[in-house]
Parts: structure tokens; C-alpha cells; sequence
């Protein structure tokens, strides 16, 4: 027999739940609109020129041959938000990929969606969440040497030119995915000084490439 | 496995566990093997990557990876048992199988090295990784995630050796660390070898994955690197 009292108590929890239910949906939508209205600002403020001018970057092509990564200096004119920025710096490398003579030969029009940056918790740095293409994936050769070296050079790139990015995570077409091409864990994040660009000299005849030790 | 539950902060390798650990739920842990000296026999685990409808690479000539693995993983079979060396394979046939289910695998082994095969049709030579975990101190417990941290150093050194076994066989290696499943679950010095196209240079001929004399010539090294280690070990 349930008494009077533990009705009156459930009914007052269940209110208390719809209402909240009622009040986080609000809250929600309210965040989801407040995204749009700042992604759609983002392009129409790149698209009016809002662009800094002219400036050195460096880009890290990687080399199939010895698993190194090599860094070249580029002058581009990059936007003044954040996100456009690093989306054009990986945009440039990963046409850089595609280039005539190209150590890390990979043909893709697009290769990066969009970039989002996170504060890392108890630190001053930042983890920048990069959502790279469908067709990026498509296109990238299989293998842990390739599939490792196209991250390392996103992250040894971002790190260069954005110091305050220390970790990075990978998405495909915004979704969690285990591997980039079969091989390299996309699960986790990466640190970015995971990406040691210079080479450590091997202990024997092989060549120590970029994946430097965390 | 036991069941306990993993605690991503006892990994020791990262005062922040997010970069070491992949997203998901949490996984047991696995108990630490017992300690060298009570370790009988020298074992050997072989993990041919990919099979069943994993395919792996497209290698040319309309190869999959996952032939080329197994059928490497079959040659340094018969050559390691032909010196007298145990060896436990993740798979013998055309199988799909989960990096859980490879890391439980050599894990119950208790092995004393473990080599990942894989095959890729870029770059030239040999490509040998290790995991990119920083090196943590052996527990008793290891996080599953996590596990191979412990024994990272001793992978560098198994990696030296491979390296050394190779060059002497005038294979051009490349190494470096990488993340690549299940290599951070293993609790066995581990280290991926990742056979690429021979590139024809000033002083080297081209050669194709499935030529079977470059083939012969990448596991003989891989045997004779196995071997040394076997000789370090039982000191």
C-alpha cells in the first residue's frame, strides 16, 4: 500500500524532472543557435577580407622515404579568426601533399572540414579537435608510415605556427573514427609534441623518423 | 583478464591520462606476467595485422596486406620454431580479428618479444614502430590501454636489434613511434614491422612486397634479430 504522502512526494519529483527537462532543452537549443549564428559568421568575415596581412608560416612535409618531416617556410595571408586560420594552414599543407614532387604523395581537393579549439584542463594550453574530410581519409595510403606521418604533420604544423595548441584529436567528417586509413589511432588524443621534427640519430643504419616519443 | 576496473590515473605514464588513453569505455586491466625469472620458456608472439574483411593496405598487383602479413607470419613461424623457438600466433587463417582479442592473445603467452606484421605500399625498406607511449615503471596491474608503456624501453631495445639485423642485410629501415592498435595493449616487448617496396637506388635494386626473395631476406633479419634477443635474454 503506497500512503498518501510518497504520492504527493512523486509527483512532486516528477514535475520537478519534466520542468527540468523542459528548462535543459531550452538551454540547448539556446547553444545550438548561438553555434550556427557564430559558424555562419566565421566564413562571412573571411569572405569581406578580414584577413591579416601576409605572413610567414611553417608547413612540415613528411617524406615517405625516411619517415621524416622536413619544415618549409610559406608566405600566405592568413584570416584573423582562430578556426579559419588553422583550417587554411592545414588546407595548405594538405595541397601540399598533393603538389608535383611531393614526398608524401596524396591527391585531395579538401582535406579539412573545419578545426575547433578546447582549453586544456589545469593547463594554459589548448586542444585543437581537427575534423578532417571523408575524402582525405578516401585518399590517404594505408599504412602505419603514411597514415602516422599526415598526422604528425598536421600537428607538427599547428604547433609551429599556433604554440598555445599542445594536443590535438582527429575527427572524420565529424565523427569518431578508430583509424585514419586502417593504421594510426584516431581513438585517442594526441600530444603535440608528439611531432618532433628534427631526427634523432638511429643506433644503427635505419633512419629515426618524426614520430618522436611523448 | 581480471576484472578489475581501470584506473586511468595509475597508468603513471601522463600526469594528464585523455592523450594516452582512447575515448570509449573503460577496460580492465591486465595483471602484470610474472617476472623474467620465473619465466620458463622464451616465447615469441606473431600478430599478421588485418584478415578476414579487413583487407588492410591495396598493395599492387591487386595484393591485400592481409596476405602479405600472413604469409610473412608463416615463413618466421617455421624458420624461429626451426631454432628451437616457441612461437604463438594471433591468427593461421583468412580471420578478422579484434585488437582486443590479438592484445589477450599474446598476452596469455607471457612472451618474450612480440612483432606486429603489417605491409604498406609506400616509402622503401623496412618500416619498424614502436609505441609512442612514454615509458612508466612495471606494476603489478597495468592499464589495458596503456599496458605496453611498461615495456617500451625494452621495445626500443628489440627495435635496436631488428634494426641492426636488417642493416646487415642491407635493407633500408626507417623508424620512429606511432599509435597503432593493439601494440599499447601488449605487456611483451613489442615492435611493428611494416615491410614497404624495395625503392631501386644507387646501390639498391627495386623490389616488389611479394618478391620472395625480399621477402626471404626481411625474415631471415627479423630471425636473426629474434635470436640475439633469444641470447640476451637468457642472460
Amino acid at each position: 500500500m503506497i500512503s498518501r504522502a510518497h504520492k504527493v512526494l512523486f509527483l512532486i519529483m516528477l514535475v520537478a524532472c519534466v520542468i527540468m527537462a523542459a528548462v535543459l532543452i531550452r538551454l540547448r537549443n539556446r547553444a545550438q543557435d548561438r553555434l550556427q549564428a557564430e559558424a555562419v559568421a566565421a566564413p562571412a568575415s573571411i569572405a569581406n577580407g578580414s584577413s591579416n596581412a601576409p605572413t610567414q608560416v611553417t608547413l612540415y612535409m613528411p617524406n615517405d622515404l625516411d619517415a621524416s618531416l622536413t619544415s618549409v617556410t610559406r608566405t600566405m595571408a592568413l584570416p584573423a579568426d582562430r578556426n579559419a586560420e588553422a583550417r587554411v594552414l592545414l588546407d595548405n599543407l594538405v595541397a601540399a601533399f598533393g603538389a608535383a614532387g611531393s614526398t608524401h604523395a596524396m591527391n585531395v581537393a579538401a582535406g579539412v572540414n573545419e578545426v575547433y579549439f578546447l582549453p586544456v584542463p589545469q593547463s594554459s594550453g589548448q586542444e585543437a579537435v581537427v575534423d578532417l574530410t571523408g575524402a582525405l581519409a578516401a585518399a590517404q595510403p594505408s599504412g602505419i608510415e603514411p597514415e602516422t606521418l599526415t598526422l604528425l604533420a598536421m600537428m607538427a604544423t599547428l604547433h609551429a605556427n599556433m604554440p598555445a595548441v599542445t594536443e590535438v584529436h582527429f575527427l572524420v567528417d565529424g565523427q569518431p573514427r578508430d583509424t585514419l586509413a586502417g593504421h594510426a589511432d584516431l581513438t585517442r588524443t594526441y600530444l603535440a609534441s608528439e611531432a618532433n621534427p628534427e631526427p634523432v640519430p638511429a643506433p644503427n643504419a635505419g633512419q629515426r623518423g618524426a614520430a618522436g616519443s611523448q | 583478464m581480471t576484472a578489475a576496473a581501470f584506473l586511468m590515473g595509475s597508468a603513471g605514464a601522463q600526469t594528464r591520462p585523455s592523450p594516452q588513453a582512447p575515448a570509449g569505455p573503460p577496460l580492465p586491466a591486465v595483471p602484470a606476467p610474472a617476472p623474467e625469472p620465473v619465466q620458463a620458456k622464451f616465447t615469441v608472439v606473431l600478430d599478421a595485422a588485418h584478415g578476414g574483411n579487413d583487407p588492410g593496405a591495396h598493395l599492387r598487383g591487386d595484393v591485400a596486406e592481409k596476405d602479405v602479413t600472413l604469409g610473412l607470419a608463416t615463413r618466421l613461424r617455421s624458420a624461429l620454431r626451426g631454432r628451437g623457438i616457441d612461437v604463438v600466433t594471433t591468427r593461421d587463417a583468412d580471420v578478422n580479428l579484434a585488437a582486443v582479442n590479438r592484445a589477450q592473445a599474446a598476452n596469455r603467452a607471457q612472451a618474450a618479444a612480440c612483432v606486429v606484421l603489417h605491409a604498406t605500399a609506400t616509402g622503401s625498406g623496412v618500416h619498424l614502430y614502436t609505441s609512442s607511449l612514454s615509458p612508466a615503471p612495471m606494476q603489478r596491474l597495468l592499464p589495458w590501454q596503456t599496458a605496453q608503456a611498461s615495456y617500451v624501453t625494452q621495445s626500443l631495445k628489440l627495435e635496436a636489434e631488428i634494426d641492426t639485423a636488417l642493416a646487415h642485410a642491407e635493407i633500408p629501415v626507417a623508424l620512429g613511434r606511432a599509435s597503432v592498435q593493439p601494440m599499447d595493449s601488449l605487456t611483451c616487448p613489442t615492435v611493428a614491422v611494416e615491410v614497404a617496396p624495395l625503392v631501386g637506388g644507387h646501390v639498391t635494386e627495386g623490389r616488389e612486397i611479394t618478391d620472395a626473395s625480399y621477402q626471404k631476406s626481411v625474415v631471415d633479419a627479423v630471425v636473426a634479430a629474434l635470436a640475439a634477443w633469444h641470447s640476451d635474454w637468457k642472460q
